[in-house]
């Protein structure tokens, strides 16, 4: 049967389509779910897409993580349910608690959009399962707060629990450590500035996003 | 109930970079202001609210910040409350 991936709509969203194409063009079942409704409609993963949530007025994903459906994302990843944050989706993440760290403005105060090499660092995450240790992957940023900060203890952790996802290889917006991408202790909530669904088909220019989409629903087949 | 201004100037933590603070820092020189040594830019919110006290005022502001107005991650918060003449 094919994987359910729910894709979270916020007023503000506007990358939402492009994953549930991307994710439909490997046979799963991409479908939205509306950020007003707490619910998580019984999928079998969730990522919450990018753009400017809730116009992204105080801080990026300040609003956003009072959204009802976001209690039921929380307990959904609670659970142990993949859960993955593009871009916006990571920033919401963040301010959600759901991830340590917050996205910045980028070093320099450039809007940032392209495509960026970023290196493998684990492949026990719900978004790496189906790549491989140090794999380059040429995918597109889109961001003005990508610059990803934390304080240094938990940066230590993040180093000392192989927690660092994706790094890149030219660092291009400041992010301390090069970090693109972090994940949870549990591994299963991942958030990356970069956007895979930008990158899923050679005609746009890349399709080194797949590997990650096919991870997310490897781990949906893996998780309870 | 008394009412009160309340002002929140929301700044950087000690050793959180500070992008835009660092940019004005590297601009001012080049209009000749080579004496100053350091910038750092935050917000300010400004909020009207009804309370029995200040101290309480100043408790559900604080909470406020902690949970909404300031990213505890990142950022510090600062309150100033005064009174409103009614």
């Amino acid at each position: 049967m094919a994987e359910r991936i729910g894709v979270v709509l916020f007023p503000g969203s506007n990358c939402e389509q492009d994953v549930i194409f991307a994710v439909e063009q490997l046979g799963a079942q991409g479908e939205i779910l509306w950020h007003g409704d707490a619910s998580t409609n019984g999928v079998d993963a969730v990522v919450v897409p990018g753009g400017f949530a809730h116009g992204d007025y105080l801080r990026t994903g300040a609003i956003a993580r009072f959204s009802p459906v976001m209690q039921a994302i929380t307990d959904f990843a609670a659970a142990g349910g993949p859960l993955v944050g593009i871009c916006n989706g990571f920033q919401v993440l963040t301010e959600a608690q759901l991830l340590p760290g917050a996205l910045q403005k980028n070093a320099g105060l450039k809007f940032l959009c392209e495509t960026v090499e970023l290196r493998v660092e684990t492949t026990t995450t719900a978004l790496t399962n189906e790549a491989t240790d140090g794999q380059i992957l040429r995918i597109p940023i889109n961001h003005f707060e990508g610059n990803f900060v934390c304080d240094a203890a938990t940066l230590a952790q993040l180093r000392a629990e192989d927690r660092v996802v994706v790094r890149y290889v030219d660092n291009p917006n400041g992010s301390l450590d090069n970090i693109a991408g972090v994940c949870n202790e549990g591994r299963n909530i991942v958030g990356l500035m970069p956007h895979p669904e930008r990158a899923s088909d050679a005609i746009l220019g890349s399709a080194d996003g797949v590997v990650l989409l096919r991870s997310l629903l490897a781990a949906c087949r893996v998780s309870p | 109930m008394p009412a009160y201004e309340a002002r929140v100037e929301v700044t950087h933590l000690p050793g959180i970079a500070d992008p835009a603070g660092a940019t004005v820092e590297r601009a001012l020189p080049a209009l000749g202001y080579t004496n100053v040594t350091s910038v750092h830019i935050g917000k300010t919110i400004r909020l009207s609210l009804e309370a029995l006290d200040e101290p309480t005022a100043r408790a559900q502001v604080e909470e406020m910040c902690e949970r909404l107005l300031a990213n505890p991650v990142i950022e510090a918060y600062d309150v100033t409350i005064s009174e409103l003449a009614r």
